[in-house]
């Protein structure tokens, strides 16, 4: 997933050397054995560096894209120049219809992607923590996960007719599994010998919940709500390409019927800025969590 | 080194530890076959305040039997009483140093060591404690750095230190200064007699170390399985040893000597009793 990682290595580099290491492993931590860390890199990268270079990339995109366009190596009416969907952007935004497709669409998302969450940290919580709930529900719960989500689309648009609800609740769906499987995985693979550690410590319940295993979960957790916000967008414009009257799925539609070219291209922009955008909202919170909690 | 050390809140007395006809099994990992008997008919009396340590080959069921004292684990049959009570489970009158520092990976090695807090210390006095632990066991620089920052033996002596954090009655350490150079390993031997004069508590401490566990305990046990049995006999005390005089002792007292020959034979290693042998050295018997 683009963006995932930025940020990881300007956190590491402020520790003083030290020859033994304990091993991290995917989901969480070891307790066990000391390892070799991979060698420490080189001085600490200034902030505006590795935002210069990562946006070296796009600007060189756009100049290529606008010098194919502009020379007529592809016709405009394939491929419009970046000017041309700037104005196309400008003239959407006048008739005042711009921000009402990226407002309903950033609701739908927000709202699905909220609710799959909760409800994927709720059960993935229980079914990671109680072996008994896990024995009850996991089977049927890996029933529904192997179910294509878009599976859903014709019965949600049946029971619940085309309106928000159906599209919330396909978005949601597609929040839930990441989140579920990621954290239930996670927890199932809390490091034991921690959690005996703190338990012969006196810890239980709650309080070894909130000391051990959720702590000790926080990576896998953040990589599993990073792949439901991705599966949000992507259900999102599902749900608007196949039934909308509004959002940017339904600017996508809307302009391939009319052939406009330039506001395709449009949308793809908007849809790849708000993506990225809302995930490096993600890894904040995954970064302000992980100073406060741990 | 001082040992001014704040007594913990609710630091309890030391404890008398009884364990009685202890056995441990661990189911077969292949069917079919009969379960692992690890630990035979243990019997073991330890008074209040005494200093024991658990000598035996590397698989011989110490940790197990550690596991048992602290409540970890139950024996499969015989009880194990601490201050006369049978032990239901986790006992928050004893405190484990495990043989793994298994310190928490994101917190710091201060708040790794807070986590060994009697429950419902006030937070000043948590705090100096912390700190006067950490003095003790030489972290006080390292005090905010996360374990994986930290060297092994800097680890473990966190990992001691959360143990002691507890004032407990009954101190169970497995192979506490295993990873600790030759120095450091004396100096802290010494810390851990001299926060037993302070705070006594029952201390039983597992290590590899003959010199070791004549130089801080009472009483020496011997692990291991009858070179007689049947092979998975199980383990069983083969012998106990009481070290003569009193704390602190002469490290290089001629007399424990012979006591290291009788201790090394119990292991099966061969000590060349006719020419006692320097005392300093060190034996590791996992790895003959
Ligand atoms: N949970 C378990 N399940 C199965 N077997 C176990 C378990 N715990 C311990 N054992 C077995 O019990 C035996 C004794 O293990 P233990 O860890 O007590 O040895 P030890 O004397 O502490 O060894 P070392 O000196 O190497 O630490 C070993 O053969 C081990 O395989
Ligand atoms: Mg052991």
């Amino acid at each position: 997933m683009p963006g995932t990682n930025e940020g990881v290595a300007e956190g590491s580099n402020t520790e003083p050397s030290a020859s033994l290491y304990q091993t991290v492993s995917q989901f969480g931590y070891s307790a066990a054995g000391t390892a070799l860390a991979t060698p420490q890199r080189g001085p600490r990268r200034p902030r505006w560096l590795s935002v210069l270079l990562g946006a070296l990339l796009p600007i060189a995109l756009v100049v290529a894209w606008q010098v194919i366009s502009a020379s007529g190596l592809v016709p405009a009416y394939r491929l419009p120049t970046p000017i041309s969907v700037w104005q196309a952007a400008i003239d959407l935004a006048q008739r005042g219809l711009l921000f009402t497709d990226i407002g309903i669409s950033t609701q739908r998302v927000l709202l699905g992607f909220a609710f799959g969450a909760i409800a994927g940290l709720i059960v993935g919580s229980v079914i990671g923590l109680s072996r008994w709930a896990s024995l009850v529900l996991s089977p049927t719960l890996g029933g529904f996960r192997a179910v294509p989500s878009l599976a859903w689309v014709p019965l949600l648009i049946l029971y619940l007719g085309i309106n928000e609800d159906s599209k919330v609740i396909l978005i949601t769906i597609g929040a839930f599994f990441p989140v579920f499987t990621t954290l239930y995985l996670g927890l199932r693979h809390v490091d034991r010998n921690l959690v005996e550690a703190a338990r012969a410590f006196g810890l239980n319940g709650i309080r070894l919940l909130t000391t051990v295993q959720l702590p000790a979960v926080v990576p896998a957790l953040f990589s599993g709500l990073r792949l439901a916000l991705a599966q949000s967008w992507l259900f999102l414009v599902a749900a608007e390409l196949i039934a909308s009257s509004m959002g940017l799925g339904f600017l996508l539609i809307d302009s391939q019927n009319n052939g406009r070219v330039d506001r395709m291209l449009l949308t793809i922009v908007l849809l790849a800025l708000l993506g990225k955008t809302t995930d490096a909202l993600l890894g904040l919170a995954e970064r302000w969590l992980g100073k406060r909690w741990r | 080194m001082s040992t001014s050390i704040a007594p913990a809140r609710s630091s309890v007395p030391a404890l008398a530890v009884s364990l009685r006809g202890v056995s441990r099994s661990f189911a077969a990992e292949t069917r079919g076959e009969r379960p692992k008997l690890v630990l035979r008919d243990i019997d073991l009396e330890i008074a209040p305040g005494e200093i024991v340590s658990l000598i035996g080959p590397s698989g011989s069921g110490k940790s197990t039997l550690l596991r048992q004292v602290s409540g970890l684990d139950a024996p499969d049959t015989g009880d194990i009483r601490i201050d006369g009570t049978p032990l239901l489970g986790i006992d928050q009158r004893s405190a484990i140093a495990f043989q793994e520092p298994r310190l928490l990976p994101w917190r710091t090695i201060e708040r790794n060591v807070e986590l060994g807090l009697p429950r419902g210390t006030a937070r000043a006095a948590g705090r100096s404690r912390v700190s006067e632990l950490l003095r003790l066991v030489q972290l006080s620089d390292a005090g905010r750095l996360r374990p994986r920052q930290v060297s092994g033996g800097m680890a473990q002596r966190a990992s001691l230190a959360r143990a002691l954090a507890r004032g407990p009655g009954v101190l169970v350490l497995d192979e506490p200064f295993g990873a600790l150079d030759a120095l450091t390993r004396l100096t802290m031997q010494d810390l851990l007699l001299d926060i037993h004069a302070a705070e006594p508590a029952t201390i039983l401490i597992v290590t590899h170390d003959v010199d070791e566990a004549i130089y801080l305990s009472d009483r020496v046990v011997l692990l291991g399985e009858d070179p007689n049995a049947a092979d998975g006999s199980g383990s069983t005390i083969r012998r106990i040893i009481s070290v003569p005089g009193a704390r602190p002792r002469d490290r290089a007292d001629a007399t424990l000597a012979l006591l290291r020959a009788e201790l090394l034979d119990g292991l099966g290693v061969s000590s060349h009793h006719h020419k006692p042998a320097p005392l300093q050295t060190t034996v590791r018997f996992d790895t003959f």
